[in-house]
């Protein structure tokens, strides 16, 4: 195969896997969605529901107070567009995509946390106190996720050699390391981590509108129409791009390896299907058995990950000191 | 680390893994604030070490770490929970733990231990294999976690468990060495038991005099006030 049929191989990858990840992330919400409501014994909405809200949102004129500034304006936009810039990098069903050099585990932390702090500037913006309250404790959180997220790339980095995610994933799609006690150590904490970054039970409740302990709810309690829905296809994004990282990292089997014909992609994208489908039914049955937990142990919940990443290092660092 | 001896085999693998598991527990165990999630937690962390222990024997050929995982299985495993949900429901302390250090500060301390117990472990057993290493600095940990439970927490029935998910620790340092003999591990066993016992009836005793399962009381009695 030459370069050229190469590169083209690597950018329709690309361009199939942003669409893919697009058109999924609303309907991923929607069967944790419905999945949920018949663990309660409701029949729930059907598995299209988002995004049929979505559209039609994006058919509706926003609202927008008086004392809004440009910031309020511009951060769905911007928010969704580091969303997505982070959705491309985080390889799906194939490695080896158009994106693979500059998909660095830290670029796309740091896009997520881009994404974070221009919601929770916008959530300041208006002045009201539920903006506010949301705001900051989305900065609180924030604070103890981002470092505990460092510490798993940090393991990543000390089990591989690199951070950049595509060569983890071919390196761990190898299953030369084994069964590592670090990676399960790291599995817990970026569960944990990813549990309180898309505002799931128990930091967040993502199905509340008015209560006082709602935090991404809260923060964007002022938006409405086209801005909302960017705010939320956003959302629906982020969570998926959790779970896709999370399956790239630590199930990376039945990916399409790189440079592989699109033969190769479909069992990619059955196992891509496989592994975020799992993930979201653990989500429903984990949220449906576990109440929310009290804001104020929140910062405790984190610091369990932080400690779990630590201990993964300790693990890594001093056997490898004493080898 | 010569990755080729050790990782990526599973016998190996596993037996790490499991005994990992022992140890993540027993940061649950620090974790939990609830009497009955404690204890739950002490079965599931019985259960882990029966199936580390089965899996020992069976990747050792060694089939009379068999009883010795039915023993945690049986009685660590259910007995003993059974026993303390019923002092729970009798005294009706279901969700008084009071901790003298709060969670953070306890876990901090715990993954301090762990690094301790490695740093400890593994120089002075470098002529070893790195399977009985690993797992001793892992048994290590876990004894170390159920200390600082005795020493964290204030109601003796905590304390207890404590002491118990150090045996716990013992035990899984006891399977990853081949060879250790089954009188050994059964004796232990029993003496665990008859401990448990002895426990029951002094927790009737503390109950009945002060009216709480706070050891603090005890302070008193001792002499220990200044």
């Amino acid at each position: 195969m030459s370069a050229a049929a190469g590169l083209l191989l690597a950018l329709a990858a690309q361009l199939l896997h942003v669409a893919l990840m697009l058109a999924a992330a609303p309907l991923l919400v929607g069967v944790i969605r419905r999945v949920k409501a018949r663990l309660l014994g409701r029949a729930g909405p059907p598995v299209l529901q988002p995004w049929r809200d979505l559209l039609r949102l994006a058919r509706k004129q926003p609202v927008v107070a008086e004392n809004a500034s440009w910031l309020f304006l511009a951060a769905p936009a911007a928010g969704f567009a580091a969303v997505l810039a982070a959705a491309a990098l985080v390889p799906s069903f194939a490695l080896g995509m158009a994106s693979a050099p500059v998909a660095d585990l830290l670029v796309i932390g740091g896009l997520l946390a881009l994404a974070r702090c221009i919601l929770a500037l916008a959530g300041m913006d208006i002045g009201t106190s539920f903006g506010g309250i949301g705001s900051s404790r989305e900065m609180t959180y924030a604070a103890f996720a981002e470092p505990a997220l460092i510490l798993v790339v940090f393991t990543l980095a000390l089990l591989v050699g690199t951070t950049n995610l595509d060569a983890i994933a071919a390196v761990l799609r190898e299953g030369a390391l084994g069964l590592r006690v670090s990676l399960g150590l790291i599995l817990i904490a970026i569960i944990a981590i990813a549990i309180a970054e898309n505002g799931r039970i128990p930091v967040d409740n993502p199905a509340t509108h008015l209560e006082l302990t709602m935090v991404h709810e809260a923060m964007v309690l002022e938006y409405s129409g086209r801005h909302l829905a960017l705010i939320e296809l956003a959302a629906a994004l982020k969570l998926l791009v959790w779970m896709t990282l999370i399956g790239t990292v630590f199930v990376p089997f039945g990916m399409a390896p790189a440079g592989a014909l699109p033969l190769w992609w479909a069992t990619g994208m059955l196992a891509w299907a496989g592994k975020v489908g799992v993930l979201a039914l653990a989500l429903a049955g984990f949220e449906t058995a576990i109440a929310k937990m009290r804001v104020f142990r929140v910062p405790e919940f984190l610091g369990i990950a932080l400690l779990l990443a630590l201990l993964a290092v300790v693990f890594l660092f001093v056997s490898q000191g004493f080898a | 680390m010569d990755s080729r001896l050790g990782y990526g085999v599973l016998s190996y693998d596993l037996a790490h893994l499991l005994g990992a598991a022992v140890l993540v527990l027993s940061f649950v165990l620090l974790y939990q604030r609830r009497m009955g999630a404690v204890i739950n937690t002490y079965a599931a962390q019985a259960w882990v070490l029966a199936a580390a222990a089965a899996w020992q024997g069976w990747s050792q050929g060694a089939p009379h770490l068999y009883v010795t995982a039915l023993i945690a299985l049986g009685a660590k495993g259910v007995a003993i929970p059974l026993a303390l949900h019923n002092i729970v429901r009798r005294l009706r302390i279901h969700r008084s733990i009071d901790t003298a250090l709060g969670v953070f500060p306890s876990m901090a301390l715990g993954v301090g231990l762990v690094a301790l117990s490695i740093m400890v472990v593994l120089p002075t057993t470098l002529s070893r294999g790195a399977l009985t290493r690993e797992d001793l600095a892992l048994a290590l940990s876990v004894v170390l976690m159920g200390l600082l439970m005795m020493i964290t927490r204030r109601s003796a029935l905590t304390q207890v468990i404590g002491f118990m998910s150090l045996e716990n620790g013992l035990i899984l340092a006891a399977v990853g060495v081949a060879g250790m003999p089954l009188v050994v591990e059964l004796s232990v066993a029993v003496l665990v038991l008859l401990a448990f016992v002895v426990f029951g009836v002094f927790f009737f005793r503390i109950r009945e005099r002060f009216d709480s399962l706070d050891v603090s009381h005890l302070d008193r009695v001792g002499g220990a006030h200044r």
